[in-house]
């Protein structure tokens, strides 16, 4: 067979390696040459988003420089460039987002554990999957529609703390949702079927093992999910924040007992991204200053916040090998 | 062939078993499990053998679609394991399983002996803890181990990880235990080390083990089931099927004829 083979159908030239080895190195060397062409491409793809992207944030660091003091952050919006500040716009997307993520995760994870680990799989459980990939995908301004529909009116929650963070909770949750099944997907069999071999239920497998060994996937999702959020404009606008806002809203720390107050879930509202929004659209160039330093803020806490993820996934997943 | 003094501890009757596309794995099964023995299943690939030892533990119902007919009756209390009423649970608290691949959660080795103890509400830490040494001295690894219990057990090598599994299916006092090919991902040191193990462990424990190692199921079993396509081929004590077996098909693949 083997000798047929060698006369039939490969060509001469393979017979020997040895025999024709500067025609092979040139043979290789033509083949490498893809290579190169690749990895060009490939390089300059890279550094065509990557330049992109830091050209626009060193550009708003320079243009925000002026800006960058603690006083930029515990000054209130002001009629004048020069003393307006972000205080209620980051203590507005601190709660917000405090709203949206008590909200997302449990629910978030509580739908991926369901789906993975309790829904039969039959073809309703195969619509719903499809349907919550594609969720990802809808517009954020729907989810603002959807939420002055449904909480500002319908719930008559109005334009408030609450209103906001369930709509961008709402916003996440397939991202919450999705990375979560995956990270439950990670899970080898093994491991589930040596749970359910000692005699644990369900239950017991999902709360002791799938849920803790599926940590750092679902803090994943979550932040990635949250730094999305923290960015979101067009949801916001819709259910009507507030641009111009000089207060805070009331504590949700108290000095008397209960020591806790939840009348700012009720409260008005404006968080970083309008704030910038609202100063990019004035026509005083001071303004734009505190445009592009909010701008470069919000570059920095959404980069640190992928980073926590990063790290956070690294340091869970150390301990854990398969 | 054999004793009529040793009582059973399990029976399968006409065992049958289809997977969910179908596939008929188990052709009606029958065979004794002997108590305080260690009863080898050997066969070649696919001749359903781990099927059958997953039928013990109900470890087919995790999947939907599977099906049994037949009975798996346990002795003394005469109850068919397989049998829709009984909780699939209930029947994997009674009979523990050691796994192909060692196994071990990505919890301290302590908590991962512990976890049948805690699955079962045992708060007492003096009872946890005495039952946790007691499982890993019954798996020869408490000497390895007794300092560093709050280490992963992730941190241990294979060998010691697999008698880790055998520490935690040991820790709940099972009235059987099954091996599904325990020592195939063991290098022959490891190997050695499990085989010892289960020997020490016979005459304590029902044991119930596939292998393709034909010398692992000459040198540790008491009896040994030839299985052939989802059939029982041949069964009796590991002496005479070894020897002198009856039919020429478990001859040609015990010789390495076949298989």
């Amino acid at each position: 067979m083997a000798q047929q083979d060698s006369q039939g159908t490969s060509p001469p030239a393979h017979a020997s390696t040895l025999g024709n080895l500067t025609a092979v190195r040139e043979m290789i060397q033509r083949h490498k040459r893809s290579d190169i062409v690749f990895a060009s491409i490939g390089l300059l793809a890279l550094m065509l988003g990557l330049l992109t992207l830091l050209t626009l944030f060193i550009d708003l660091v320079m243009d925000g420089y002026p800006r960058f003091n603690l006083q930029f952050f515990s000054d209130y919006p002001s009629r004048r460039a020069g003393s307006a500040g972000l205080l209620s716009a980051w203590v507005g997307s601190v709660l917000v987002m405090s709203i949206t993520f008590l909200t997302a995760v449990p629910v978030g994870v509580g739908a991926a554990v369901y789906l993975e680990e309790y829904a039969p799989k039959n073809w309703f459980s195969d619509l719903i999957e499809i349907n919550v990939s594609n969720l990802a995908g809808v517009p954020s301004i729907i989810y603002g529609l959807l939420a002055l529909g449904l909480f500002v009116y319908g719930l008559g929650l109005g334009q408030s703390i609450v209103t906001a963070g369930l709509t961008l909770g709402l916003l996440i949750l397939p991202i919450v949702i999705v990375s979560t099944r995956e990270a439950i997907r990670g899970i080898p069999v093994a491991i589930r079927e040596a749970a359910y071999a000692v005699g644990a239920t369900k239950w017991q497998v999902v709360s002791d093992h799938v849920v803790k060994y599926s940590q750092g996937g679902i803090l994943t999702g979550v932040i990635i999910g949250m730094s999305r959020a923290i960015g979101e404009t067009a949801p916001i606008i819709t259910i009507g924040a507030l641009t111009f806002i000089a207060f805070l809203p009331p504590s949700p720390i108290t000095e008397v007992a209960p020591y806790l107050n939840f009348e700012w879930l009720s409260s008005g509202f404006t968080v970083l991204p309008i704030q910038m929004f609202n100063w990019l659209s004035r026509p005083d160039h001071a303004f734009h200053t505190n445009a592009a330093a909010t701008g470069a803020i919000i570059i920095v806490v959404t980069l640190l916040m992928n980073g926590t993820a990063i790290y956070l996934r690294y340091q869970i997943r150390k301990n854990i090998k398969w | 062939m054999v004793t009529t003094s040793t009582p059973l501890k399990a029976e399968s009757k006409n065992l049958n078993f289809y997977y969910s596309n179908g596939h008929q794995a188990l052709k009606s099964v029958n065979m004794p499990i002997y108590e305080n023995k260690i009863t080898a299943l050997i066969g070649p690939s696919g001749c359903g053998k781990s099927t059958f030892l997953r039928c013990f533990n109900r470890m087919h119902d995790l999947y939907p679609g599977n099906k049994y007919e037949g009975q798996i009756v346990m002795h003394p209390d005469n109850t068919n394991i397989l049998a829709a009423g009984v909780d699939p649970i209930e029947v994997r608290m009674r009979i523990s399983m050691v796994f192909q691949k060692p196994n071990p959660f990505p919890k301290t080795i302590f908590e991962n002996v512990a976890y049948g103890l805690r699955v079962r509400d045992e708060k007492n830490k003096r009872v946890v803890a005495d039952k946790v040494e007691e499982a890993l001295k019954g798996a020869s690894l408490w000497n390895e181990v007794k300092d560093r219990l709050d280490d992963l057990a992730f941190n241990l090598s294979g060998g010691q990880q697999q008698r880790l599994c055998i520490a935690r299916a040991l820790a709940t006092d099972p009235e059987i235990m099954l091996f599904d090919e325990p020592t195939s991902a063991l290098d022959p040191i490891a190997t050695a080390n499990i085989e010892e193990l289960m020997d020490e462990l016979r005459g304590k424990l029902t044991i119930l083990v596939v292998t393709h190692n034909m010398q692992q199921a000459a040198r540790i079993s008491d009896y040994t089931a030839y299985m052939y396509l989802g059939e029982m081929m041949e069964y009796g004590d590991t002496d005479t099927i070894f020897t002198r077996p009856v039919r020429k098909e478990t001859e040609d693949y015990i010789t390495g004829k076949f298989g």
